[in-house]
């Protein structure tokens, strides 16, 4: 009887403790685990937070929380975001509404991209994070022999002769998934257009810019690259650490990829297996233009903090999300797993600008970068870009928009598959 | 088959119409058991197949994103319209099909090969030989497609460096980037995995064919290719269709390979995998429960066709 009154009292007791938040968070190198624990302890028993893995790629990650939201999943008090998918979860009323104070004290300074990435409708509905974007990165030796001038923005037509005047090869994500989706959405943007023109306008109705002249220089890029041989034979499956393997090796010289490669090689050259050589012939600068006197819009990423409509303790969600982004902690995680600040002054922290010599070279980056047509019927147009824009040889600028456009349209309208 | 190792009693001999009332109450009570037995097998089976099966098949007739659960709207058998004159589904249907029929010939042909290698086998060699056929097969899946996705991997994989003294092979020859190269893993991946699984099945059928059936072929001067086509092979029947039949639905399933290696870029989707992408990548239940329901219906369809073509019954192994 004692045991069983104590056994109750125990429970009762572990009942009465701070209530516990889950955070399902993306795969990292652990940062986001640690800050789970620090704004635990941070906290003072007001909550404790719990991480929980998500799948490795960006719609695996999506498909698992939209299914979760739809079930009302009330275990869901944080998530961490791709930000083209947060229209999708927004729309339906997925996303807990964010407290005014909140949306203030998480914005300031936080650069543009990153805003306009957290928000839907023109509302703020999830609480930027860590904010990414791509650059050009370059062999110093490659460039010099090819006689390009990388301290003003170069054009990809610039970066295709070149490549090809040294014999080396040009690396880019040509693998039919969202990166893909990231290059063809870099690539309009800089000649000055759009994939969607009214992307808050519902599934019928959305309109596509792809044919025009914008998207008919993004597929003219794509098409040579795939069939000139530039982007080498691996082009068709070649992903983000694909194309930094190529860049680090003796073919490498031009590539477009985000953040993570320097701290990669870092890594890579303490370990021994790159060359010191390697990494001082690294070179950085703004992503390229599509054509000259195009637009610098470098692709935007990163993952914003979203708080579960169904959680028992949205208020104390926010709290978290609130502690889990101080610019601090952005600049501490940025400088332990490579992911960009979204809050500028965590650029000032001298362990970021001597852990990334390019910190500038992103800030700028992300100030110009341009994200994904937010909609929240965002997966049927990537999805659609991928089935017709792929693999980069058979794109063709006199077709290929044409063809996107009638296909991804049908599939708004649910007369295709997908 | 009871009847006929049941000795007759006398009253049987004597009044036969009331043995044969007898033999019918045995018959109910044993039927009654059967069931007391099987139900609880059989309402499981109700519950996790039919009642999916059915759910699937209801959903199938709504316009239902996961996502905006406000605009479900019943549109009866659009989605199958829509389903059935989209290229897509019969592309997928055509990669689908191809992949079933050349699997299977293959694994039928070394299936049965490795069969009768471990029906000959000298015994003290039969378990060491069965284990060893078997291991392919222990694997999981998943873990299969990643190893065999990348070998063949134009960066990771050693393919290409080991055989590159094979016409048509390259370093610069990426599996994954085309349809027939692609399809050409895919398939072999498949046929390493689970051919074990057929051979066993054919041991097993091996294994009944009366071993006095092929010596008095042998003493009537046939050859081996005669016994095999005359005598082994059609004693067999009923093994074979077994093995053909659970592979074929098998094949017709195949996903996780798929998935790993290509995900269905370069036209080498399959329905699966479509059903998949429809129903939990779009998040599109309606559309999606339609593909799932004609790939059922086409997994039916395949039970029939196997059933019909060699003409087996089974339940005559039971001399019902």
């Amino acid at each position: 009887m004692a045991a069983a009154l104590a056994a109750g009292v125990s429970a009762c007791a572990a009942e009465a403790g701070p209530p516990t938040l889950t955070w399902y968070i993306n795969p990292d190198a652990g940062g986001q685990a640690r800050l789970a624990q620090t704004c635990t302890e941070q906290a003072n028993g007001a909550y404790k937070i719990e991480t929980v893995l998500l799948p490795r790629d960006a719609s695996s990650q999506r498909e698992q929380l939209a299914r979760r939201l739809a079930a009302k999943d009330s275990s869901i008090d944080l998530m961490s975001l791709d930000p083209p998918f947060i229209p999708e979860l927004a729309e339906p009323g997925f996303l807990a509404p964010m407290p005014d104070d909140v949306a203030k004290k998480t914005t300031e300074g936080v650069v543009q991209g990153a805003i306009d990435g957290a928000s839907w409708n023109g509302e703020l509905v999830t609480v930027p994070f860590w904010a990414n974007t791509q650059l050009l990165w370059y062999r110093k030796s490659v460039a010099e022999a090819a006689g390009l001038d990388m301290s003003k923005p170069v054009t990809w037509q610039q970066l295709i002769d070149a490549a090809q005047s040294q014999d080396k090869l040009l690396a880019v994500q040509g693998q039919k998934d969202e990166s893909l989706t990231v290059w063809i959405n870099a690539l309009v943007s800089s000649a000055g257009g759009q994939i969607i023109t009214n992307p808050e306008a519902p599934a019928q109705d959305i309109k596509l810019g792809l044919e025009s002249e914008a998207g008919r220089q993004a597929a003219q890029i794509i098409g040579e690259i795939g069939n000139s041989g530039v982007g080498g034979p691996g082009l068709p499956t070649e992903d983000e650490p694909t194309s930094l393997t190529i860049f680090q090796g003796e073919d490498g010289s031009f590539m477009v990829n985000w953040p993570f490669v320097w701290s990669s090689t870092v890594t890579a050259v303490e370990d021994g297996s790159v060359d010191k050589a390697v990494l001082d012939d690294f070179g950085w600068t703004t992503y390229p233009l599509t054509a000259e006197g195009g637009e610098v819009t470098p692709p935007y990423g990163g993952i914003n903090i979203g708080v579960g409509a169904f959680s028992d303790h949205p208020d104390l969600a926010y709290q978290a999300a609130e502690c889990i982004v101080t610019p601090e902690h952005q600049a501490e995680y940025f400088v332990s797993d490579g992911n960009p600040a979204a809050a500028s002054q965590a650029y000032e922290d001298p362990k970021v600008q001597e852990a990334y010599p390019m910190y500038d070279v992103i800030r700028e980056s992300l100030d110009k970068a341009v994200p994904r047509p937010q909609t929240p019927f965002y997966n049927e147009v990537t999805s659609g870009l991928q089935e017709k824009w792929f693999p980069p040889a058979s794109v063709n600028p006199d077709t290929t928009p044409e063809e996107s456009t009638q296909f991804i349209t049908a599939v708004l309208r649910g007369e295709r598959l997908l | 088959m009871t009847t006929s190792v049941t000795p007759p009693v006398a009253e049987e001999r004597a009044a036969p119409g009331r043995a044969r009332a007898r033999r019918s109450d045995r018959a109910r009570q044993e039927a009654r058991l059967g069931w007391w037995l099987a139900g609880p097998a059989f309402v499981v089976m109700l519950a996790v197949t039919l009642y999916p099966i059915l759910q699937a098949m209801y959903d199938s007739l709504f316009r239902y994103r996961l996502t905006a659960p406000e605009e479900r709207q019943f549109i009866g058998l659009s989605n199958y319209g829509v389903v059935l004159v989209d290229p897509i589904f019969w592309r997928d249907l055509w990669v689908t099909v191809l992949i079933t029929i050349i699997t299977v010939v293959i694994e039928l042909v070394l299936g049965f090969a490795l069969a009768m290698v471990m029906h000959r086998a000298i015994r003290g060699l039969r378990g060491a030989l069965r284990t060893a056929i078997l291991v392919p097969y222990g694997i999981i899946t998943v873990v299969s497609a990643f190893a065999w996705f990348y070998a063949f991997d134009i960066t990771s994989g050693y393919v290409n460096h080991w055989f590159d003294w094979v016409p048509g092979i390259s370093e610069n020859l990426n599996w994954f980037a085309s349809q027939g190269t692609s399809l050409f893993v895919i398939i072999a991946s498949e046929v390493w995995k689970t051919t074990p699984f057929i051979s066993l099945l054919l041991l097993a059928g091996l294994a009944q064919v009366p071993g006095d059936m092929e010596e008095a072929a042998k003493v009537d001067g046939a050859t081996p290719w005669q016994v095999l086509w005359r005598v082994i092979l059609p004693n067999m029947k009923a093994a074979i269709m077994v093995a053909v039949l659970f592979r074929a639905l098998d094949a017709f399933r195949i996903f996780d390979n798929v998935f790993i290696m290509t995900n269905g870029a370069n036209g080498t989707e399959v329905l699966s995998l479509l059903a998949y992408r429809t129903s939990i990548g779009r998040l599109e239940i309606g559309l999606g429960s339609a593909v799932s329901v004609l790939l059922f219906l086409c997994v039916i369809l395949i039970c029939f066709a196997a059933i019909k073509l060699f003409k087996v019954d089974l339940t005559s192994a039971r001399g019902e």
